[in-house]
């Protein structure tokens, strides 16, 4: 399993400006994918301080959660959302090419593994919002 | 160089263990905790934290999400062609979520 790889020192690399991905819609689209991550991890910090919160009383929490329904906040938390979708559906689609679920001889259409993963993410969602409910306090 | 090479097929499970997690998981909570819980539609006691299976599950929902974005930051930026630096940029990238990692276990121990 050794593969040779060309010393790149002796490649030619054509030098494309940083703003390569703004000349084409889907490299545009390639960059807001990956940028999706970005934001996803900023909720989950967010998520961890106000849980830290927790760590300091009932009252810190509830000040914390207070504190994130400004504007501000409220408009970062609707692009993440956003972008958690965008996420959640590109990287269906990248999953129905790398791990594309066979019916019998015949690959499965990716639209419809998409649309199956879209079901799936409907009902995990739901299951955690019951759970959250009913568990809650 | 080597030891990088070698490194690659774990950062990369975790980065697609993350992509699962963040498309699966993550939307849902940013309904709850970003806008039903700020906005008053549901309150929350804060009791639910001190379960242990909500402490691994919350575990598993921050920390692997963090590896997903270490990947595709450090590799946006790499692509993106700014002239960062390779190898401080993959430590902030893969150390940030080693730190944030640390950081959930902390919190999540002390709650």
């Amino acid at each position: 399993m050794s593969v040779v790889r060309p010393d790149k020192s002796k490649l030619f690399y054509h030098e494309l400006p940083p703003s390569w991905w703004l000349s084409k819609r889907s490299y545009f689209l390639f960059m807001l994918r990956e940028l999706s991550s970005v934001f996803i991890a900023i909720f989950l910090v967010v998520f961890l301080i106000q849980l830290y919160q927790l760590t300091r009383g009932p009252e810190a929490y509830a000040a914390f959660t207070q504190k994130l329904s400004s504007p501000g906040w409220i408009v970062l938390n609707l692009i993440t959302f956003l972008f958690a979708l965008y996420h959640s559906i590109t990287w269906f689609y990248s999953s129905a090419i790398v791990l594309p679920l066979r019916i019998g001889e015949r690959e499965m259409p990716r639209n419809l593994f998409v649309a199956l993963n879209v079901g799936a993410l409907a009902v995990v969602s739901l299951v955690i919002l019951v759970l959250f409910l009913a568990l809650k306090g | 160089m080597t030891e990088e090479k070698n490194m690659e097929p774990l950062w990369w499970g975790l980065f697609s263990a993350g992509g699962v997690v963040a498309a699966f998981l993550v939307p849902i909570h940013i309904i709850i905790f970003g806008f039903a819980l700020p906005l008053g539609w549901i309150s929350d006691s804060g009791t639910l934290y001190r379960n242990w299976l909500v402490k691994i599950y919350l575990f598993v929902l921050i920390a692997l999400p963090l590896y997903h974005w270490a990947h595709r930051f450090y590799f946006a930026l790499n692509d993106m062609k700014l002239g960062l630096p390779r190898q401080p940029l993959a430590v902030l990238c893969y150390g940030g979520a080693i730190v944030g990692t640390i950081a959930t276990v902390w919190v999540l121990l002390l709650l």
